[in-house]
């Protein structure tokens, strides 16, 4: 074997195992969208691999007769107020990590770096009871504020990440040419730091509108999305809902995050870099 | 702009310090005294009920066998993946916008998802039954297929979490300098003995907290398992939340998410050992 196919061979395997892995990725989200289009006699026809035939009938009917609509509300309102709560805590909280040097920092980034970790949405559990006294059980803002708890050390973590990034030189002109500390963090340092502030509020957007533990704990009737999906398909009864409404609830779960994702990919692999490093 | 300020950056900080001390504080305390008492008396009567309930033991095994067989395999297939896609080739962008996919849908969606691949009339036995390997569909579902669902369960999970160990190994890739690399390369090093004896062991802090944090993730595993396999496979989380929504019962449950709390703890002990916080540096 020459230098020449040896080259081009070993080409060849690198491709392949790049095609395997993106269709490995890639496969699985085609066919349950397809399938979540699909009439259910092409689903259940051993013989068609791919469904022929399309309807929006089950999504339409999970959106509509189910309720899933109300469920998207919910869990927009739900990540809008986590976004609004964990960006007006963790905000101050960043740029005092980034950008000042205080007795006991190392401690407090620590215990950030180690709530991050801590189990709370399963501490939904014993939160139950202190929500019933203070009728937060079944509201959305009760919801978004344990996704705030949830998500407020990864705001702290990105944002303090972001504004390290902001260089100091032109914070000090502005502070220079007569601005005070906060009139330089309105005017120079927020301006320059939102392009990656609007990918982190992306970030807490996804994390609240995926998270289904402490949703479906906390609620009842004011379901958020994916508490409302896992209750008609995984509850009490088992599976009670058709396959076909199951794979038409995962084409409308992973649709806003698909969509963020391709936004936001420039941003992406830093961001999860800095939260999950 | 270091300013050695004496109060600001603690008042700065206090606000989201105290709501997250709350939110992990209250719900420790009251879990314990939901637990431990009985009309306001100490009382080890919950320990005892939960303990006794084989499913306790059931879950806390198969959580434990769970993040097990995940975990490292995860690892492993993220730095396979992150050394193949780390170099210049034509695709690159796509393939790792691919490859992070995963990383924005939920564990109930990847449930869903997989459930379309592997059900009895999902596409994989519809292909295998098609290109004729197999005369029947395998079921992966149903409690008399449990270690089928186990696998399914592998199978997802696999799917979805592999990005977020896949972006942590190459940003940790991308931060070993070249000149390492030319330097092993000018002194006769081939590809095998560079990933040996330089590349390994520069991912090694990349490797460890993947590995941590992978883990004590997988304690809290809930919505993947509820939606592929609900009860036949008992896991913490969701005998937690069985216990609560089904049967009220307030006191096992908090049994449940103190077990949970203790095992993040004890590896959260771990990870702070081997860990230290150097990415939030203040830079520059």
């Amino acid at each position: 074997m020459n230098e020449e196919t040896k080259f081009i061979l070993k080409k060849l395997v690198f491709y392949a195992f790049i095609f395997t892995v993106v269709a490995w990725i890639v496969i699985p989200i085609i066919i349950s969208t397809l399938y979540g289009f699909a009439l259910p006699k092409d689903y259940y026809d051993p013989k068609k691999i791919l469904p022929t035939s399309f309807t929006i009938k089950y999504v339409k009917t999970l959106l509509i007769t189910l309720g899933a609509l109300d469920g998207i509300k919910n869990s927009i309102i739900v990540a809008l107020i986590t976004i609004a709560i964990s960006f007006a805590l963790g905000i101050p909280a960043g740029y005092a990590v980034a950008k000042f040097i205080f007795p006991g920092k190392d401690t407090i980034k620590l215990s950030i770096v180690a709530l991050r970790m801590f189990p709370i949405p399963v501490m939904a559990i014993p939160l139950v009871i202190l929500y019933i006294r203070l009728h937060l059980i079944d509201t959305l803002l009760g919801v978004a504020l344990a996704h705030t708890a949830m998500s407020l050390p990864f705001v702290v973590l990105i944002t303090s990440s972001i504004f390290a990034g902001v260089s100091k030189e032109l914070e000090e002109a502005a502070m220079v040419f007569g601005l005070t500390r906060l009139g330089s963090f309105f005017k120079i340092t927020l301006p320059l730091a939102l392009p990656g502030l609007a990918a982190a509020a992306m970030f807490t957007f996804v994390m609240s509108w995926n998270e289904v533990f402490v949703a479906s704990i906390l609620t009842l009737a004011h379901r958020t999305l994916p508490a409302q999906i896992l209750s008609i398909m995984a509850g009490a009864s088992g599976g009670a809902a058709p396959d076909y409404y199951k794979f038409a609830a995962a084409f409308i779960m992973i649709l806003p995050a698909i969509t963020f994702i391709f936004f936001a990919r420039k941003y992406l692999v830093t961001m999860w870099g800095i939260t999950l490093k | 702009m270091k300013v050695k300020s004496s109060y600001i950056p603690y008042f700065l900080i206090l606000p989201a310090f105290a709501y997250l001390l709350f939110f992990v504080g209250y719900p420790l305390v009251q879990a314990l005294y939901t637990a431990f008492t009985q009309n306001g008396h100490f009382s080890l009567a919950t320990v005892r009920k939960t303990f006794t309930d084989p499913y306790f033991w059931d879950a806390l095994k198969y959580t434990i066998s769970l993040a097990g067989v995940i975990v490292p395999t995860q690892v492993a297939l993220a730095i396979i993946l992150a050394l193949g896609v780390n170099r210049v080739f034509k695709g690159k962008d796509f393939t790792i916008y691919a490859l992070t996919i995963p990383l924005t849908i939920s564990d109930v969606a990847a449930g869903l998802i997989w459930y379309s691949m592997l059900s009895p009339s999902g596409f994989l036995n519809k292909l295998l039954l098609n290109i004729g390997l197999i005369n029947n569909p395998i079921y992966f579902f149903g409690y008399q297929y449990r270690h089928m669902e186990f696998l399914a369960i592998v199978l997802a999970e696999l799917w979805r979490a592999t990005s977020i160990v896949f972006v942590i190994i190459l940003a940790g890739l991308q931060m070993i300098s070249h000149e390492y690399l030319e330097a092993a390369e000018v002194f006769g090093a081939d590809y095998w003995t560079r990933l040996r004896k330089i590349v390994i062991p520069l991912l090694k802090p990349s490797i460890q907290s993947a590995l941590i944090i992978r883990t004590l993730f997988a304690m809290q595993i809930f919505g993947i398992v509820w939606i592929l396999a609900g009860r036949d496979i008992p896991i913490l989380a969701g005998e937690g939340f069985y216990r609560l929504t089904e049967l009220k019962e307030y006191d096992v449950a908090s049994i449940y998410a103190l077990v949970i709390a203790g095992l993040s703890i004890i590896l959260g002990a771990l990870y702070i050992k081997f860990m230290k916080a150097e990415y939030l540096e203040v830079r520059g």
